[in-house]
């Protein structure tokens, strides 16, 4: 048991990292990875709302969506879960970290809209997990987004005195580097 | 990065005073040591692995690294032309990063193959991000993962080395012989072969990359780097110290399941890559402590990939992920200013 939770952990979090394995939740990934500092911040936020809203969505889905038979009802009430998860965190963030609610900006409502926490949710549902497996699953996959985001904003603040090509620079040059970086992670690979 | 300091004095007299006194812009101090005869310093300690190459794969090994001299060359030459920048070919990195590049290819692979990955290398590894001293990655490594995802086929088909004893080869109807590299061999799957002796590992009669598998001329080449100072002992130490700790500890745990480190530390490219990859100056952290966690890194990572995943060798994988960890690593691990606490 102790094993499979490890091993739950570590393929979420890394062998099968969310942005270099199934490049999902690209857009924060590229819109705050600017600064280290900001990056850890939305690489948490992304964390605990991955977290609850694997949580909640297992919980809703195979306790009472099942029950009542409105199974084709999943991805609206996972959306209403993942809004509201954002929520939490948002009023959190505003009340305590006010700076950091600042530079945010638009990226933290559109958590809401990260396919990485719906992909997620749905993922948890696919690989028919049990309570404790989703909880880990979650989290490993959370931290794993903010390994990828906190990696790239290392990277992104060494390039701000880099001469890149003008064509490349911003966006471009990330990519360029998310597409090295995953080439790197394809070592991690695991036959099962 | 540091490494440029060290041109001529730009040489603009601002004025001269009486009596002929020049005065002259900073920087006053400047070191004989520069970017190309860094670069010279690395070509030259490669050469015994160069030849090591020639005796065990003949004239395929004079093949790649042509073609990847070819390859590289005519990148950077192409993208300094279009971008109307001055020719950088005469630092010699891109010869470095050819040479590094061939090594680590296997000596059959197809011409189309390795023109590519030597364009790879030096377009997306190098001169997307600016050219010598902005890469995060090391470009020789870019262009090996590049075709390893692309070629997966071809970069794992291995042919023996030369003058390989057994039954004779009937010269005139095959070309080559495949044959699994040392650590193939060791993976879960792989039909049951005797292992080669440690000793012909560290002489390099083995199948692998072609520069990769004489550890012995591999080391000559490090003593004249470390001799020369080109390279310091930190990053060395902490990918074999790390990678060869954890091999211990893996057969010491479980001995019929992993091979021991004495095999580790001969079979692949762990010694290639602890002194001649790792070591570039531009892709690792620059204090000293943050030099050793990258090597260190590196050992383990690529130890991890050996022993649990799929592919055989961790080399190169481990080295990208720690490039891609180095600007964290040396931020996280700024060395004390004399005198005064490290974060203000």
């Amino acid at each position: 048991m102790t094993a499979e939770l490890i091993f739950i952990f570590l393929t979420a979090a890394i062998i099968n990292n969310f942005v270099f394995k199934y490049f999902l939740g690209i857009c924060p990934f590229l819109g705050v990875s600017r600064r280290v500092d900001m990056a850890v911040g939305m690489g948490f936020a992304v964390t605990f709302v991955m977290t609850v809203a694997g949580v909640l969505t297992w919980i809703v889905y195979d306790l009472v969506l099942t029950r009542i038979g409105l199974e084709f009802l999943q991805y609206i009430t996972f959306i209403l879960i993942i809004a509201g998860a954002v929520q939490l965190v948002e009023m959190y963030i505003r009340k305590f970290f006010p700076s950091l609610y600042e530079s945010f900006g638009i990226f933290l409502p559109m958590i809401t809209t990260n396919c990485a926490i719906l992909g997620a949710c749905l993922f948890i549902q696919k690989f028919e997990y049990g309570f404790v497996q989703t909880l880990v699953f979650s989290i490993g996959a959370g931290l794993g987004f903010a390994l990828a985001i906190t990696i790239m904003a290392g990277i992104r603040e060494e390039l701000d005195f880099a001469d890149v090509p003008k064509p490349f620079r911003g966006p471009g040059i990330t990519l360029l580097t998310a597409a090295i970086l995953a080439m790197a992670f394809s070592g991690f690979l695991i036959k099962r | 990065m540091s490494v440029d300091t060290a041109k001529e004095p730009q040489g603009d007299v601002v004025s001269s005073g009486p009596g002929g006194l020049e005065v002259q812009p900073a920087p006053h101090l400047t070191d004989p040591i520069t970017t190309r005869r860094l670069m010279l310093d690395v070509i030259i300690a490669l050469i015994p692995a160069f030849l090591a190459s020639l005796v065990f794969f003949q004239w395929n090994s004079l093949r790649v690294l042509a073609l990847c001299l070819i390859g590289c060359l005519a990148t950077e030459y192409l993208f300094n032309r279009v971008r109307n920048k001055p020719n950088s070919l005469s630092d010699l990195s891109a010869v470095v990063t050819a040479i590094i590049l061939a090594f680590s290819l296997p000596p059959t692979l197809p011409w189309f193959a390795v023109l590519m990955g030597a364009i790879v290398a030096i377009a997306l590894g190098k001169m997307f991000f600016g050219g010598l001293g902005q890469n995060i990655f090391n470009p020789a490594m870019v262009g090996r993962a590049f075709l390893m995802v692309t070629f997966a086929s071809l970069m794992t088909t291995w042919v023996a080395p030369a003058a390989e004893p057994g039954p004779p080869v009937p010269t005139d109807r095959v070309e080559a012989v495949t044959a699994a590299t040392p650590l193939a061999q060791i993976k879960p799957g792989d039909p049951e072969r005797p292992l080669p002796e440690t000793w012909r590992l560290f002489v390099g009669r083995t199948a692998g990359s072609l520069g990769e598998t004489s550890v012995i001329a591999l080391l000559i080449g490090a003593a004249y780097l470390l001799i020369r100072r080109t390279i310091d002992w930190t990053i060395p130490f902490g990918m074999l110290g790390a990678a060869l700790a954890f091999a211990a500890i893996a057969y010491l745990a479980a001995p019929g399941k992993f091979a021991n480190p004495m095999f580790h530390l001969g079979a692949g490219s762990l010694v290639f890559g602890a002194f001649l990859i790792a070591t570039d100056l531009v892709t690792s952290p620059l204090s000293k402590s943050g030099r050793v966690v990258f090597g260190a890194g590196c050992g383990v990572l690529t130890m991890v990939i050996r022993q649990f995943g799929t592919y055989p060798e961790g080399v190169m994988f481990s080295i990208l992920m720690m490039n891609a960890l180095a600007p964290l690593i040396g931020r996280w691990m700024r060395p004390t200013p004399l005198g005064g606490k490290a974060r203000g």
